[in-house]
């Protein structure tokens, strides 16, 4: 009966049997995948899930500056099962980029982004910086003190850029305070463009990667031996091998997500902000204004650098390059080799540096700058003695040295010499 | 290369002029969505220039005045007012407005466009709460050296007559002046001045 039926199908559309063969059946995947290798999985499945769990939160919520923060309080407490959609929405964002950090973390291990995947690595980098769009546009939504103060300082980080920043500002609130026209406009964005864009990226993307088929953990050619009788030797079926692998990896996956969704969904104010829980005041300024977690890394780097010229945008300049340079790190990585494994000291010591780096610069970005105290001596190069901005600037100047000095440190590097075939570690 | 492989160049001509002027109309079709982004009527309307009648404010008096959603201060300052600006100067944070936000024709010893009329926002650059007029006799409350200005009831930070902050105020700077224009004797614009009216 159903291979009738599927025969039926296979005559008049061939196609979809085609693709599937293509992308799953008989995509060959190298055979030594290993942990790393479930985060694309399941960023996929996180987007599966924020558009399911966005879809049914729209049906109750109002993009209204009078009635979006009701309306959210509405869905956790009379919707019936709205606290948990609302929960599964604001968890599944955090999810996303604990995912999606990982997946790019996997890339610098690995050299997935080197020669021939620069292409999968930019669409991956266009899927990012969407994704930081899309959680922007989101956290203006619930409309409470954060989602206003948050938008109100980000918008006016495009305010800072010379000539056009006031009216570029403007135009994106679409008032001259963010009112409900902005809030009218984020939600446009969040519901239908940007999501239409991701799914867009993200078919650029895997098409990317299906065409040059995908990196292992040695970042070698996998594809390269076949067996007398003509099998890849260490490549096999996408499906079903990976597809039970990443089933297993989402069952974990959604496990964890459960714990938190049920358990800490506020995640101690990392994921929901207390100052969320109160309605947006555009005249009362919440003492201390911080980014969701995804995005202090970047907001340390912008309060790190000092303003220059009375102007701010020396700081936004800098932040905006700390994301824009992940672009060209297909080009500024010159190593002979991919995987981590047979790359020599220098680069593994710079890897280690950047992501302790980027934990602390993640860290310090949710905090106030007073919160490691101040220098008890005074100097003439001290502009302010709070030693956690200090840190900052050393923390920023080390993120960008791994980029800038990339090209020197991958060249010098004593590499080992890369395998025949694939190894299980 | 035969008669049919040949390119004839009067087509090719056709096709990229049709291409660039396609081209150019599908640009153009990108004008209204980009245009509706602006702020809407309505929301002009709601942010456009306020006016008051600045001959109707006596000499000490503060009028109060909504732009922009935020309270705007119009403040006719006494003779004694505006000494007291002198006197206070060691004591204040950022007293040539250096670092403070203000209009160039307000970045002077009065942060005003004429030494008599101040206009300012009035929202502490602090947490934006609003700061209230202490006179100069309120003394007794403000300590015996006050000469008057204004102070903020909820965090504390206290100001001149002028909006510049004093010393040892949790308020980062100066209060805001905004653009504003002194047409006439009787007419003060408020949101408007020689840059801004292009916009």
């Amino acid at each position: 009966m159903a291979v009738g039926l599927w025969k039926w199908i296979d005559t008049r559309m061939p196609t979809l049997g085609a693709e599937w063969r293509k992308h799953a059946a008989e995509y060959y995947a190298p055979k030594n995948f290993n942990f790393w290798y479930f985060f694309g999985s399941l960023a996929l499945l996180v987007l599966g899930i924020q558009i399911l769990s966005g879809i049914f939160l729209t049906m109750n919520y109002k993009p209204d500056a009078n009635l979006a923060f009701g309306s959210v309080e509405y869905i956790m407490r009379d919707v019936p099962g709205g606290w948990i959609i609302r929960y599964i929405h604001s968890t599944g964002a955090s999810a996303f980029f604990i995912v999606v950090y990982l997946h790019m973390f996997r890339a610098l291990l690995y050299g997935s982004h080197k020669e021939p995947r620069e292409l999968v690595w930019i669409f991956g980098v266009l899927i990012y910086l969407t994704l930081m769009g899309e959680a922007f546009f989101g956290y203006l939504l619930p409309w409470g003190q954060m989602s206003y103060w948050g938008a109100q300082v980000i918008v006016n980080l495009f305010g800072t850029i010379p000539f056009i920043g006031p009216d570029l500002a403007l135009w994106i609130r679409g008032d001259y305070v963010v009112s409900d026209a902005t809030l009218n406009r984020f939600f446009a964005l969040h519901v239908i463009a940007l999501p239409l864009v991701l799914l867009g990226l993200v078919v650029a993307h895997l098409l990317a990667l299906h065409d040059v088929g995908s990196n292992n953990p040695d970042g070698i050619d996998a594809k390269k031996l076949k067996s007398p009788d003509g099998h890849y030797l260490d490549a096999i079926p996408f499906h079903p091998y990976y597809t039970v692998k990443d089933i297993m990896g989402s069952v974990v996956f959604l496990g964890i997500f459960c714990f938190v969704m049920f358990f800490v969904p506020e995640m101690g104010g990392y994921f929901l902000e207390n100052n969320n829980f109160i309605p947006a005041d555009p005249l009362k300024t919440p003492p201390h204004i911080a980014p969701v977690w995804y995005f202090t890394p970047f907001y340390s780097i912008l309060r790190a650098v000092p303003p220059l010229f009375h102007s701010q945008f020396p700081g936004v300049l800098a932040m905006g390059i700390a994301v824009v340079i992940l672009f060209f790190l297909p080009w500024l990585d010159r190593s002979p080799v991919r995987s981590i494994r047979y790359r020599g000291s220098l680069y593994k010591t710079w890897l280690a540096l950047f992501v302790i780096v980027f934990l602390i610069l993640g860290y310090l970005g949710t905090e106030p700058t007073t919160v490691w105290g101040q220098f008890g001596f005074d100097a003439f190069f001290l502009d302010t003695k709070d030693i956690a901005t200090w840190v900052a600037r050393l923390c920023s100047i080390v993120y960008f040295l791994f980029f800038f000095l990339m090209p020197w440190y991958t060249v010098r590097d004593a590499v080992k010499p890369v395998p025949e075939r694939v190894l299980y570690h | 290369m035969n008669e049919h492989e040949k390119v004839d160049k009067t087509r090719r001509n056709l096709v990229v002029v049709t291409s660039v002027v396609g081209g150019v109309a599908g640009v153009g079709a990108v004008v209204p969505f980009a245009v509706s982004m602006w702020p809407s009527e309505r929301a002009r309307a709601a942010g456009a220039p306020v006016e008051i009648d600045a001959s109707r404010i006596p000499p000490g008096e503060l009028a109060v005045i909504e732009w922009r959603g935020k309270p705007v201060w119009v403040l006719r300052r006494t003779k004694e007012m505006i000494a007291s600006l002198k006197t206070v100067e060691p004591r204040l944070s950022d007293p040539q407005s250096k670092a403070s936000d203000q209009p160039k024709y307000a970045q002077n010893e009065y942060r005003s466009a004429t030494p008599e009329l101040l206009v300012l926002v009035g929202v502490c650059t602090h947490l934006g709460c609003s700061p209230q007029e202490k006179p100069a006799d309120a003394k007794g409350e403000m300590g015996g050296d006050w000469v008057g200005g204004f102070y903020c009831p909820c965090h504390g930070s206290k100001f001149d007559f002028a909006g510049r902050v004093f010393k040892g105020s949790p308020a980062p700077l100066n209060l805001v002046v905004p653009p504003y224009t002194v047409v006439s004797d009787t007419k003060v614009v408020i949101g408007e001045d020689e840059k801004t009216k292009g916009a």
